[in-house]
């Protein structure tokens, strides 16, 4: 419950803080920290447009993208007091429901018949399937080194052992940031800010989207940065008492948010063919994780 | 007793009537004939479920020995996988062979040879003798040939039809090969004997004889590199043979490997590695081409590959299991793997079925060609993406609950093992992980491309939804797919017996299984029943939000461009190129295009087309040293009658003289060997 409710907050300032930041560094003042939520009130409040083109797929495909990201929201845990939901195995449903909604997410694009909006779907499908090897290998690794198989045992005894704990702690945060921005679809993987509907990924699956549909898409995506930061936070806070852990919480989340910020602001977004190969790299990362886990636990004889 | 002769005589009078009767009846007998043989044989299959074992004994003849039927808890599972796709495909096809009803004869015969195939099916699951088994499985072999070559006219048809009749010929041969190798050690041929032979001979005996069978079984199943039938066999087909074939018939391979690890007596962590090897490569090999094809039929073909791969992995960790006396990971396996075959022989045949739909609307299954059908045919199409979501292994539907089991079978092994096992375990998850991200890019492009967007092509005649007959027993698959995702406790309780069965357990009373998996799934079915809510929930808020705001309705936004035709929409082939591009090593194909030039261009054009890697060094280059082998000895076929008949003396004047001779030619020997 208690991650519920910081992934909520979380999730409220996080958009704005990298929208802020990235301003901020290229010498404006901004838009406010709670700008994308109020842009989101605003979406919820208007009319929409549909394509002629789309079916029924186009119309629920929203509702259950967003569905699946409250969904996998609910399993996460912060430190040691469980998500809603929380069983061994929980990560695996955690992929799989995203995975959903990628699904319908991809299928609602090549509903609109538009040539822009299949390039978007077929780039996202391919992303989706590079970056979550990285992530299973990472859960895998922890769960080989921590003898469980749910998110919050996991995390909870993952401060146990030595301080390599903390430099695999260190290499997953990569790991499990470089997928948030393969889901998110940020910087060095596609420009949200693109301008060119040739050289979008998530913004062109979206281009007919509209009113509420495109509101719920928008609410998803904040939600989605806030989980994985809620990620990358508990692999950090398993032993900490409450009064440590809170604050850490929303230090480490706009240490990430201001970090996406940066990225974003002085970076150039990868080579498109490129990015796949770039992708399937977290994958080794993780690899080394696990060979770190393997290290740790004595099992190289 | 009693049923089992009625079993049998149910389907001898089914086929001596069809041929007298007319295109309607022979479908009705057809039909009727399937549900009462799955009566019989499901009512016996449930009381194996319930724990019973049912021995019956046939005197047999002098050349078989006794013959034995048991039926025990896994035949029980697979006899009602079998009748549960019969009863749909049969009711299916009486609907989908409408368009072929002036072929009168060709219907009779296939009539026949789909109530055989059933039949063939069923017994296989039961028989215990080997001989008998043999002619059972070359009967199901031929008969499936038969449905396959149903439109005999076209050269590709006979092409496949004669393809798999090779392949399951050398199925055969190893199935042979092993059967007679234990009959000829212990003079029985009862499968019983198979246990006492390889648990009297330790060491290699019995991992060979099981390599055998597991070639010959896996030849059927599909597992690559044995796999190069399925992806002509099953687009050659009708669709309700290619959903029976692809949804039962496969497992019939599948099954005889559980038969073999109830039999054979091994070291079977040794198996177990085998098996997930096979079927790690199976599962990445068989999606990573299923993306690349056009056709529908075939892509589906592929995904039998892959799934058969994710049922391997099962069995494998449930060897592993065996092997290591982890009573619990055996059964993690083992019920991965049985419920993972019910639930691909459900959602492919689903697809098979959708597949025909779309045929029998459109004549064509080329991909490229289709396009918009979801505004011709939406119950159609909604099947189709209820199926193509499970196949991917995403929740809320089946394919999820037998792929978590899996998963959980690969994370549970995990603990306490050596490095050794760990790295198996690690690049079996990435492959694992690796097929369902393979199979939602290829499920998002043969729905997207067949059912979505606008039409790509004008056809001549009228697409329209079929009829809502031949829709229901697709609606009836299409529920059990959401009803296993929704309650899947039901049917792992189901699958206790068979579970037991294959893990070998101590005693039935000690049960460690049940327990443990419903504590496993219990709560993946709350996350799946709270993910419903919440998307009912949040749709029911958009509704309340949007329902006095009037939708208005405009063309797709087109960058500005006001006149797109569908031509423009992203393409089957467009749509894998990225990954086409990056798989190009593993993948191989032919590409032929003529590009737009000059100041006046004529038209251009571009086709690809996909050719299976293994396939060409495995199959057409044996082929071709086969044949040039072959053709050293053309001479002999001369044409010539003379020469004919002088090969008929020669033969005749040799079967005479060498028995004559025999002495003579033993004395020479041994004067070779003095020397």
């Amino acid at each position: 419950m208690l991650s519920l409710i910081l992934i909520l907050i979380a999730a409220a300032f996080f958009t704005g803080v990298i929208v802020r930041v990235k301003s901020m560094a290229s010498g404006r003042k901004g838009p406010g920290i709670l700008q994308p939520l109020f842009d989101v009130f605003r979406l919820f409040k208007k009319g929409v447009v549909y394509s002629e083109t789309t079916s029924f797929v186009f119309q629920i495909a929203p509702t259950i993208y967003f569905s699946s990201v409250v969904m996998a929201m609910l399993v996460v845990p912060f430190g040691q007091s469980k998500g809603i939901l929380s069983f061994d195995g929980d990560f695996i449903f955690f992929a799989y429901i995203l995975a959903l909604g990628k699904f319908f997410s991809i299928i609602s694009a090549m509903d609109t018949g538009s040539s822009f909006e299949g390039m978007g779907a077929s780039r996202e499908a391919l992303y989706s399937m590079f970056a979550e090897p990285a992530f299973f290998i990472l859960m895998g690794s922890l769960a080989l080194l921590t003898g469980h198989t749910n998110f919050q045992e996991m995390f909870s005894a993952l401060h146990i052992g030595s301080y390599i704990s903390y430099a695999l702690a260190i290499l997953g945060t990569f790991v499990l940031m470089m997928i948030a921005m393969v889901e998110n679809s940020r910087m060095p993987i596609d420009d949200p800010k693109t301008h060119l509907e040739l050289t979008m990924v998530h913004e062109v699956m979206i281009l007919d989207n509209s009113g509420f549909d495109l509101g719920l898409i928008l609410t998803a995506g904040y939600l989605k940065f806030a989980i994985y930061g809620a990620l990358v936070v508990n692999l950090f806070i398993g032993v900490f008492p409450l009064q440590y852990s809170i604050p850490m919480f929303f230090v480490i989340q706009f240490v990430l948010a201001s970090g996406v910020g940066f990225i974003e602001s002085f970076m150039a977004r990868f080579r498109m063919s490129h990015n796949a190969q770039f992708i399937f790299v977290l994958t080794s990362v993780s690899l080394l994780i696990f060979f770190g886990a393997l290290l740790i636990l004595g099992k190289f004889v | 007793m009693s049923l089992i002769n009625a079993f049998v005589a149910v389907p001898v009078l089914a086929i001596l009537l069809i041929p007298f009767l007319k295109v309607k009846g022979k479908g009705i007998v057809l039909f009727a004939s399937i549900v009462v043989n799955a009566l019989i044989s499901g009512f016996l299959g449930l009381q194996t479920l319930g724990g019973q074992f049912l021995e019956f004994s046939f005197p047999g003849s002098l050349v078989t020995g006794p013959v034995n039927l048991r039926i025990d808890a896994l035949s029980g599972w697979f006899i009602l996988i079998i009748n549960f796709i019969f009863i749909t495909g049969s009711f299916y096809g009486l609907f989908y062979m409408k368009a072929y009803q002036k072929q009168k004869n060709n219907l009779t015969l296939h009539s026949i040879v789909f109530i055989l195939l059933h039949t063939a099916l069923i017994s296989l699951c039961a028989v215990q003798n080997s001989l008998v088994f043999l002619v059972t499985w070359e009967i199901m072999a031929l008969s499936a040939f038969i449905a396959v070559i149903f439109e005999h006219g076209k050269m590709a048809t006979l092409r496949a039809g004669m393809n798999y009749l090779i392949h399951s010929h050398v199925s055969i041969l190893f199935l042979m090969f092993g059967f007679i190798w234990v009959a000829l050690k212990t003079g029985s041929y009862d499968f019983n004997s198979i246990t006492t032979y390889t648990s009297q001979n330790s060491g290699a005996t019995g991992l060979v004889l099981f390599l055998c069978f597991f070639i010959g079984f896996g030849i059927k199943a599909g597992f690559v590199p044995f796999h190069t039938w399925l992806p002509y066999a099953h687009p050659a087909a009708p669709a309700h043979v290619s959903g029976v074939m692809s949804g039962v018939m496969i497992k019939i391979g599948i099954f005889g490997i559980f038969r073999m690890i109830t039999l054979i007596k091994t070291d079977y962590y040794t198996v177990g590695l085998v098996i997930i090897t096979f079927s790690v490569i199976s599962g990445l090999y068989g999606v990573m081409l299923a993306i690349m094809q056009h056709n529908l039929k075939k892509l589906l073909a592929y995904h039998s590959i892959e799934n058969i791969g994710i049922i391997g992995m099962g069995i494998g960790i449930g060897c592993i299991g065996l092997g290591t006396g982890n009573y619990l990971l055996a059964s993690l396996g083992f019920a991965g793997g049985l419920l993972h075959t019910l639930n691909h022989s459900l959602f492919k045949s689903l697809l098979f079925f959708t597949a025909g739909n779309v045929y029998q609307a459109t004549h064509t299954v080329h991909i490229d060609h289709l396009g918009g059908l979801i505004k011709k045919m939406p119950q159609t199409a909604l099947l189709f993406l209820i199926a193509a979501i499970a196949i991917s292994g995403i929740p809320p539907f089946n394919g999820f609950i037998s792929e978590f089991i899996i998963y959980s079978g690969f994370y549970y092994w995990m603990q306490g093992s050596l490095i050794g096992p760990l790295m198996t375990i690690i690049f079996s998850v990435l492959a694992l992980v690796l097929i369902g991200g393979l199979a939602l890019l290829c499920f998002t492009k043969a729905f997207g491309i067949v059912f979505l967007g606008n039409p790509r092509q004008k056809f001549d005649h009228e697409v329209k939804e079929v009829s809502f007959s031949q829709l229901l027993p697709l609606y009836l698959i299409a529920f059990l797919i959401v009803f296993i995702g929704v309650f899947p406790q039901i049917f792992m309780n189901a699958l206790s017996q068979p579970v037991h069965l294959l893990a070998g357990l101590p005693t039935i009373s000690d049960m460690p299984f049940p327990e443990k998996t419903t504590e496993l799934l219990q709560p993946v079915t709350w996350g799946i029943w709270m993910f419903i809510l919440i998307s009912l929930a949040v749709l029911g808020f958009r509704k309340l939000v949007t329902q006095n705001r009037k939708a208005s309705v405009e063309p797709t936004w087109g960058c500005g461009y006001i006149a797109p035709t569908a031509k423009l929409q992203y393409t089957a082939g467009s749509f894998v190129r990225p990954y086409s591009k990056l798989f190009r090593p593993f993948l191989l194909s032919h590409k032929t295009q003529k590009e737009v030039e000059g100041i006046f261009p004529s038209g251009g054009s571009y086709e690809t087309h996909s050719y299976d890697r293994i396939e060409k060094y495995l199959v057409d280059s044996l082929i071709a040293v086969y044949k040039s082998l072959l053709g050293r000895f053309l001479f002999l076929q001369n044409g010539k009658l003379q020469f004919y008949i002088l090969y008929g003396i020669i033969f005749i004047v040799s079967v005479i003289c060498i028995p004559l001779f025999y002495d003579q030619i033993v004395l020479f020997i041994e004067f070779i060997k003095q020397i």
